[in-house]
């Protein structure tokens, strides 16, 4: 009888505190993740932190890169702060778990917008911030110069990418048999494939130009022309809090519009004064768009000063005074031949 | 008596019967593991219902869509998943039965070794041991794959041995099979790893058969040779089994380490799988029972063996 109630005492509780434990606050009805991380003070980031250009730690300890300055631009609109974000470093294989659980506000991690992964797999994505397609590394003298030289050798990948399956999508397409070695670490991929275990290694063109350059001598490597699929980077959010949604979206536009507008961190003193109501609307001097984001009028100010546009962004990480010197293309504003495009701001 | 007894007390208050409690408690603790189960099935698909995603297993019939680089049952990108898994599995259990025996080798000549007369074999068997058992598997296997086997020569110039063995970047190739160097790397990793442990093991079993034993059998004149296999090591056995399939437990489970060099067993085919479904908790439930069920069955087999040279009290 006694142990019964022993046992009865000492199971009641780890039963109330999973009770308790019911769920991340966010899940409440009605509560959106952008109160969460208000209150929280600080925006939870979800990034590679292996991808020079993308994000990575630089040599005075800070995270920088395209992705990680998606962070920093919601956090500047939120907080006026571009460094109230904490990173969390996330491999392929962890990082859609993390926004379903919510242990991250936002991806922002090189990751290709599909069908599925929009759908079944439970995220939402926001604007795309880098159009990429895949391709494969070769070393210089391999004598390899097309997908068709690749027959029966081994080709490295990473597991749980859309790399993976557009591999095999292609080479099923182009009658080309090839042996798939399949890593969960993406160093230990790159590392495989330096070792000669692979005689290719295929990711997205951008990763392998920002993986390249961390090889011992990149330039004995070859990225070969073909285009294997198109991969849009974008970052995403957990499906069903539009609230939360709205506000990542709308930061990566502010990144976009104010590119078009030709504002950017250093001049956007001068655009204080604007006549031109599309302007005076953006910056907040006019209108109330920042209410209907739950955010302060001048969110998008804040943005720009902190991290610049988009074009700043790109030429800060990819530019042409970076290792990488990667020309915009796709990446470039719609009116400049360009996919870069944002919805009006009004 | 006893019926006496009973009908002298026939209202015995139920809260003072000690049959009432036996009952109640084993309900009670049925309840209770029922309510945990049921908030957290409540609770898991409460959140995913927010997310939007219906828990269920129909994912498995879709088409993988992925390749997978060893295949020893036919697999071709547009198969299911399901048949994805079962390459997987199969890889799986290549790795752990070809394991299990090539580690029961190493282990029991390490062991008898660790025992020998002689002093140089008997201190590389310790040394062996020691330093196989006091690192990290997964240090070993990286250090077999990087350090090993993809410093091998390049496939076009292999390495020969007599003639019949060739040893490349490509892995270890016999006239009649091929085994990718992620094989070759899981499969010495995990063999020698646990053979250290099984070396202890029947080191210890050896040790804990009496002194007597071993004066008896050379008192009939057996030679040493012949005393351990006919006299000491059948009765080691009664004291080596029990840990013996401990450690054939943890062959099995380690073998998911193979994830860290690429070799494509169940566990990195059901993560590529997750990953590409989001189906987290479903193939995490799914690879558990494989595992489980694995496991369970080595148990098994064990203990019917043990059965079978326990010592029959006569």
């Amino acid at each position: 009888m006694r142990k019964w109630c022993l046992v009865l005492l000492t199971t009641l509780p780890v039963l109330f505190s999973l009770v308790a434990c019911g769920g991340p606050p966010s899940s409440t009805p009605g509560t959106s993740r952008l109160d969460t991380v208000k209150s929280r003070g600080k925006l939870i980031c979800g990034v590679s932190g292996e991808l020079p250009g993308f994000s990575f730690v630089s040599s005075d300890g800070k995270y920088a890169g395209l992705d990680v300055d998606v962070c920093r631009a919601i956090a500047s609109a939120i907080f006026d702060n571009p460094d109230a974000v904490e990173f969390r470093n996330l491999n392929a294989k962890e990082r859609f778990t993390a926004v379903q659980t919510g242990e991250v506000d936002i991806l922002s991690r090189n990751t290709s917008w599909t069908l599925s992964r929009d759908t079944s797999v439970g995220l939402e994505f926001a604007p795309v911030m880098f159009y990429d397609g895949q391709a494969i590394m070769v070393k210089k003298d391999s004598g390899i110069k097309s997908l068709t030289d690749l027959k029966g050798k081994a080709i490295c990948t990473q597991t749980g990418t859309t790399n993976e399956q557009n591999l095999g999508d292609q080479m099923r397409k182009l009658g080309i048999p090839y042996k798939p070695v399949v890593f969960e670490d993406i160093n230990t991929t790159f590392a495989t494939y330096a070792e000669g275990r692979c005689q290719g290694v295929t990711s997205d063109r951008s990763q392998l130009l920002s993986r390249r350059t961390t090889l011992p001598q990149p330039q004995n490597h070859l990225i070969l022309d073909a285009v294997l699929s198109k991969e849009p980077l974008a970052p995403a959010v957990a499906n069903g809090d539009s609230k939360w949604f709205d506000v990542v979206k709308w930061s990566i536009y502010t990144l976009i519009n104010a590119e078009e507008l030709g504002i950017n961190s250093k001049n956007i003193a001068q655009f204080a004064n604007s006549k031109d109501p599309e302007v005076t609307r953006f910056l907040g001097k006019e209108g109330n768009l920042g209410e209907g984001l739950g955010l302060p009028n001048d969110f998008a100010v804040r943005i720009i000063k902190n991290v610049g546009n988009y074009g700043e962004i790109y030429d800060r990480y990819l530019g042409p005074k970076t290792p990488f010197n990667l020309p915009r293309g796709q990446n470039n504003l719609w009116t400049k031949g360009g996919l870069q495009y944002s919805p009006p701001f009004r | 008596m006893s019926n006496n007894q009973q009908s002298n007390h026939p209202k015995l208050n139920l809260w003072r019967d000690v049959r009432f409690w036996r009952f109640a408690g084993q309900f009670l603790a049925v309840l209770i593991a029922a309510i945990v189960v049921a908030i957290l099935w409540g609770n898991l698909n409460r959140n995913l219902q927010q997310l939007g995603i219906q828990p269920g297993f129909s994912f498995l019939n879709s088409q993988a869509a992925f390749d997978i680089g060893e295949t020893p049952i036919s697999y071709a990108p547009s198969d299911t998943y399901s048949r994805a898994l079962l390459v997987g599995l199969v890889n799986s259990l290549r790795v752990m039965v070809v394991g299990i025996i090539l580690t029961t080798i190493v282990g029991i000549t390490a062991g008898i070794a660790r025992l020998s007369d002689n002093w140089l074999v008997r201190k590389l068997a310790l040394i062996y041991v020691e330093i196989f058992r006091n690192t990290p598997l997964l240090l070993q296997l990286l250090f077999w794959y990087f350090a090993v086997f993809l410093t091998l020569p390049k496939v076009e110039n292999p390495i020969s041995v007599l003639g019949v063995i060739r040893l490349s970047q490509n892995g270890l190739e016999l006239p009649w099979i091929q085994f990718s160097p992620e094989f070759s790397t899981l499969l010495i990793g995990i063999t020698l790893y646990t053979g250290a442990f099984i070396a202890e093991i029947v080191r210890g079993g050896i040790q804990s058969v009496s002194r007597g034993q071993w004066e008896a059998a050379a008192s009939l004149g057996l030679k040493p040779g012949l005393a351990m296999r006919l006299v000491i090591f059948p009765q080691a056995l009664r004291v080596i089994i029990p840990p013996l399939t401990s450690q054939y437990l943890n062959l099995a489970k380690n073998s998911s380490l193979a994830v860290a060099i690429g070799y494509p067993d169940i566990y990195l085919v059901a993560s590529t799988t997750f990953n590409q479904t989001g189906r987290a908790v479903e193939v995490m439930l799914l690879i558990m029972t494989i595992y489980l069920t694995i496991s369970l069955i080595i148990s098994l087999v064990m203990n019917l063996f043990n059965k079978s040279v326990q010592l029959k009290e006569r």
